[in-house]
């Protein structure tokens, strides 16, 4: 599938977001990714966010706060964001597996620090955050309203290559 | 300057280094279980490269839902079966012979100090106590291990933490860790190795340093380790007594996976485990830890003793010393599922299996089941479980259903009373 970055946001206000949350255990028995598609964020509790809502379906950007998808190892995870158009993930810091499955699948998650992700969600106040990723200049704009704000973020190298190969699988076989 | 036993691991077994501080190994053990594994094999499939890298490397074990209970998991099952017989992997446990796979690969003797080890498991940090540096990955980790051999990781760093003191009496690995993720925070060892290093870690057996280690993962760890010893010498002769003239030859061999005395750390932690009482979770986080003594009195609806954590013999014991001659209450549930079939028989033979039947227990065959919600004792909504498993999060093992997370001898001094409750109270 091909990856897409940026677009509109939504936000989860809350540290910890674990993989239960994200996709539960229960629905683990699917063999297909996209068999996951209607569970995404089912068991996630959070006030002003409805799994089942508008403003999730059409998000394609997550933005969090600290140790996101922490928990179990499982790919599900990434899985379920990607089958529904979200491919890239913005929080303050993430559990480390999850964090390199979201690369190993081609796909972006962004650490940025305290301060933009609190900019991030005090913008929502003018409206409907839209995101714009530039990944050869390494920025992120938010935009909403009338305004617009630009951060910088880091990716390393190998992310950078995972992504531009679509993936470990593909950076792996053409190396090993 | 020193080097730690994660740099040494890594050192030895790198493979190639495509970017500055990304290290690409060699791996010694690809583990698979049957729910992260199908998925990696169906896109190998559809990729048209079928093929593994070294079928007696790959450890393979149909355990999280055993015996199937719908037909999804039976094709998950059967993909793994059909995937493992197609391969002639020689290590394939099904069931009748499969057990919780953080325990019965080490049980095997599979596990050996310097190995690499990955599983599309979190908890594959347990196998750290063996002084091997072993993670969970995802399915595409998983993938490219089974395919090439290898695995990407930065550069590890260590947090060391030294268990000095002695453990009180009814005081276990279990609520050592417990007070070690409440001291790290959930993400308080992210990317990180945790050392687990002093008198307390040597004084314990192989099985206790796997419950220290099996934890790591709560606090963000991506491997936990213990420095080998005559103790993993011994837990591991009978595997490896060809290999070595004698126990001493081999543990001369396993000490060049020791952290050397001037090995870097990023960070070192004290801590003094003599005042420690029994821990409990409470909320939905495993860094939110209170004493039992706290927590006394909290009613629970459902007991369950086993998993990677706490499904191995000397975890039976323990809670099987409290449980004799006694019934556990009538308003509670209690299940044990010992974690292999090996851990079942001892304790058959041991007369543990009896005095967990005859106190009211359920015995499971061995599975991860109850402990991730998937079968063998999923909570119903508003239930609350006392478990000697490693996650609590929000609805682990049902839907709405909330868990405290304990020792064997708590989880047993719990179920006679049906409330909370600390053993030495009892
Ligand atoms: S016992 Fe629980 S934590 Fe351990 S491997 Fe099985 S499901 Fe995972």
């Amino acid at each position: 599938m091909e990856k897409k970055f940026g677009g509109s946001a939504i936000f989860l206000d809350r540290s910890d977001i674990n993989t239960d949350e994200i996709i539960p255990a229960k629905y683990l028995t699917e063999v297909t990714k996209e068999a996951l598609t209607p569970y995404i964020l089912e068991d996630l509790k959070l006030e002003g966010f409805d799994p089942k809502g508008e403003k999730l379906k059409n998000a394609t950007v997550v933005v969090s706060r600290e140790n996101f998808g922490c928990g179990s190892s499982r790919e599900h995870a990434p899985w379920v964001f990607e089958v529904n158009n979200v491919h890239t993930v913005i929080a303050e810091s993430f559990a480390r597996i999850f964090r390199q499955n979201m690369f190993n699948g081609g796909m972006l998650a962004i650490e940025l620090p305290k301060g933009d992700i609190d900019q991030m969600i005090a913008l929502q106040q003018q409206g409907d955050v839209e995101i714009g990723i530039d990944l050869d200049g390494q920025s992120v704009t938010a935009k909403a309203g009338g305004e617009k704000k630009q951060f910088s973020f880091e990716i390393s190298p190998f992310d950078r290559a995972l992504i531009d190969a679509g993936g470990w699988v593909e950076f792996a076989d053409a190396r090993y | 300057m020193g080097k730690t036993l994660a740099v040494k691991i890594f050192d030895s077994h790198l493979r190639d280094e495509p970017f500055p501080g990304t290290k690409i190994l060699d791996l010694d053990r690809v583990l698979c279980h049957e729910i992260t594994t199908p998925v990696a094999i169906a896109d190998l499939v559809w990729r048209g490269k079928d093929r593994v890298f070294d079928q007696n490397k790959l450890k393979v074990v149909i355990d999280h839902v055993t015996p199937s209970k719908d037909t999804k998991t039976a094709t998950q099952a059967k993909m793994l079966r059909d995937w493992a017989r197609r391969h002639e992997i020689p290590d394939f446990f099904d069931v009748g012979r499969n057990g919780v796979c953080h325990a019965i690969f080490p049980e095997k003797g599979y596990i050996r100090p310097g190995y690499t080890v990955i599983m599309g498991d979190s908890h594959t940090c347990t196998h750290g106590a063996f002084g091997a540096f072993a993670a969970g990955v995802g399915t595409t980790d998983l993938e490219v291990g089974i395919l090439k051999g290898v695995c990407a990781f930065r550069e590890p760093e260590t947090i060391r933490i030294n268990l000095n003191g002695t453990l009180s009496e009814g005081v276990y690995a279990k609520d050592v860790i417990l007070h070690v993720i409440a001291t790290l925070g959930v993400n308080g060892a992210t990317d990180r190795v945790v050392e687990f290093r002093g008198a307390v870690v040597d004084g314990m057996s192989m099985e206790a340093r796997m419950t220290l280690c099996n934890m790591a993962v709560e606090a963000g760890g991506t491997s936990g380790v213990c420095m080998p010893d005559m103790k993993t010498v011994d837990y591991l002769w009978d595997f490896i007594k060809g290999e070595f003239a004698d126990k001493d030859a081999a543990l001369a061999d396993y000490r060049q996976w020791v952290s050397d005395d001037d090995a870097v750390y990023a960070s070192t932690l004290d801590i003094d485990v003599s005042t420690l009482d029994a821990q409990v979770t409470f909320g939905f986080k495993p860094d939110c830890v209170k004493s039992v003594k706290e927590m006394q009195g909290t009613p629970v609806d459902q007991i369950y003793i086993g998993s990677c954590t706490n499904g191995r013999l000397e975890d039976l014991r323990q809670a099987a010393e409290l449980l004799k001659g006694k019934q556990i209450a009538g308003s509670v549930r209690g299940i044990v599922s010992p974690a292999t079939p090996k851990v079942f028989q001892d304790a058959l033979a041991e007369g543990i299996i009896q005095i967990f039947m005859d106190a009211g227990f359920c015995v499971t065959n061995p599975t991860c089941g109850a402990c991730l919600g998937m079968s063998n004792g999923v909570l119903a909504e508003g239930e609350v479980a006392a478990s000697t498993t490693n996650r609590n999060f929000n609805g682990r093992m049902g839907k709405g259903g909330m868990v405290h997370l304990m020792s064997p001898a708590s989880a047993a001094a719990t179920a006679i009373t049906g409330v909370i409750t600390d053993a030495g109270s009892l």
